[in-house]
């Protein structure tokens, strides 16, 4: 957690994403749409917090999520190619 | 397009006035990152600008460094709200990699090696005030901090300062990057907080 | 629906080792947590700034009382803070419990591997303080990575766990004398036996480090291999 070059797993994106979704969300299942390779939100691998959180597949780094925040909202983007959702979370 | 006496500013600025609104100094340079590091060789490095019709110039290491090298010292605003004062870079001046180079696109998208992108206009690439940068602090620029080469565009957040920077796509129209896709601001002005997309 | 911010008091604070601290908090109004969550700790410097992170639960809920397990990195933005600066009384604010996926229920019955490398042990020990607690006649097993004897936390109730508790401790650079195994990084035959007394449907735990978590895990797989139990058992945990 010191160090900023490392990663975390998808466990610490329970906080962040209970501000925007209701159901807890790290047994979420999901297959890598890239290399296939299927297991939890909980698996997926963490970069960040700052400037955004990144969320890649744990076998081929696959951009599974990015989640960006600023005071009043939250940016969630789900995937590699799709747009960002903005939450209103004030 | 040679430098002069880098890192002269004339009369002393306070630093208050040298840091953008929202921004408080660090001394040291923090590493941010959106995936793992990228480890490049030089040698396997190549640098290629791509036009809006598919034209492509290509450098490899070699014949970057044969370019005309030029010493910054200039300050870098993160959006992360540091600052950091009086870096010191060595690099290739962006317009010499675009001397004579046809183009009507307004629009630049950052390749990086590892899959970043980040996209910027291309006046902001130009006349003096963007780099290729190799070198920092007088060392070879680590990986952490984008070696072997990166993005150096000082008047942006750092995040348009694209690290494993491998080329540049010229585009008519602004294609989003990594970070302008996901919430960040198309453009990035520290000195008028341009930090969300909406700002 | 979002978790609400509450304000946690800090009630007491205990070394571990020469860097690794217990922090007690009271939280009014907290909800009750499972073993093996975590929470968000959130800190709010004079300018405004704010800095969250994530931080394991090291025992079961106990009314309103919290207990974490913080790891103070140097250099680091928060844990240094939490572990050595936060003056007892003052508050910080926590929002949880959080995560499903890494934790052990009491109503589990099968027998348990958990491996711990390092401060990875925290939520592991939130389980085994649960399964003593609730008087469960499984086995729980912890194998528990260190660099040397005094990088040990929760020695004394890890030492003295009962029949249903199961330690091995694993010492990568030093080991105390007369130990039987040398020291060094785990391998597949510090596993061979915690796991062989594992069902096929036997959660298995591991939390410590990136490096740490991906050794154990191909480890793991490799020793599942053979013997038809499924990688998905497997939920793990890793920080820095």
């Amino acid at each position: 957690m010191g160090d900023p070059g490392a990663f975390l797993d998808g466990n610490a994106l329970a906080g962040p994403l209970s501000e925007i979704l209701s159901v807890e969300p790290t047994t979420a299942w999901w297959r890598c749409p890239h290399c296939k390779r299927a297991g939890s939100l909980a698996q997926l691998h963490l970069y960040g917090p700052e400037p955004g959180i990144t969320a890649r597949c744990p076998g081929c780094a696959y951009v599974a999520l990015r989640l960006v925040r600023e005071e009043d909202h939250i940016w969630l983007t789900l995937g590699s190619e799709s747009g960002a959702f903005r939450f209103r979370t004030a | 397009m040679t430098s002069f006496s880098p890192g002269f500013r004339g009369r002393p600025h306070s630093l208050a006035q040298r840091l953008p609104p929202g921004q408080y100094p660090t001394e040291s340079f923090p590493v941010l990152s959106a995936g793992p590091t990228p480890r490049v060789p030089a040698e396997a490095w190549s640098f290629t600008v791509t036009t809006e019709r598919g034209e492509t110039r290509s450098w490899t290491w070699e014949q970057m460094m044969a370019l005309p090298q030029q010493d910054t010292v200039t300050d870098i605003h993160c959006v992360t709200r540091w600052s950091k004062f009086d870096t010191r870079w060595r690099g290739v001046s962006l317009d010499v990699f675009f001397d004579g180079l046809e183009t009507t696109a307004g629009y630049v998208v950052a390749d990086s090696y590892g899959g970043y992108t980040t996209s910027l206009p291309l006046a902001d690439l130009l006349g003096g005030r963007a780099w290729i940068a190799h070198t920092y602090d007088g060392y070879a620029l680590s990986p952490e901090h984008g070696g072997p080469a990166r993005l150096l565009v000082p008047h942006l957040y750092f995040w348009k300062s694209a690290k494993w920077v491998r080329g540049l796509r010229l585009t008519p129209e602004d294609d989003p990057g990594f970070w302008e896709s996901a919430g960040y601001h198309p453009y990035g002005d520290p000195w008028r907080e341009q930090r969300h997309r909406g700002d | 629906m979002a978790l609400a911010w509450l304000p946690a008091r800090l009630v007491g604070r205990r070394a571990q080792t020469a860097t690794a601290r217990s922090l007690v908090f009271t939280v009014p109004g907290w909800p009750g947590h499972l073993p093996g969550q975590h929470v968000d700790v959130r800190l709010t410097a004079d300018d405004g700034y704010q800095a969250v992170r994530s931080y394991s639960l090291a025992a079961p809920a106990d009314d309103d009382r919290l207990e974490l397990g913080v790891q103070a990195v140097s250099g680091g933005e928060v844990s240094p803070y939490l572990a050595d600066q936060l003056p007892p009384g003052e508050r910080v604010e926590m929002r949880g419990p959080l995560g499903n996926w890494f934790v052990w229920r009491p109503e589990q019955t099968e027998p348990v591997l958990s491996v711990a490398g390092g401060s990875g042990v925290v939520p592991l020990m939130a389980m085994i303080r649960a399964h003593r607690s609730a008087g469960s006649r499984s086995l729980f097993q912890l194998v528990y990575s260190v660099r040397g004897p005094e990088d040990v936390w929760y020695r004394e109730e890890l030492e003295d766990g009962g029949p249903f508790l199961d330690v091995r401790f694993l010492h990568t650079r030093r080991s105390p004398h007369g130990a039987a195994r040398a020291s060094g990084r785990i391998t597949a035959a510090d596993l061979r036996e915690p796991t062989a007394r594992l069902d096929p449907v036997s959660p298995v735990y591991v939390c410590g480090s990136t490096g740490f978590v991906e050794t154990v895990g191909d480890l793991l797989v490799e020793l599942f291999a053979g013997r038809g139990k499924e990688p998905a058992t497997i939920r793990t945990e890793h920080f820095g």
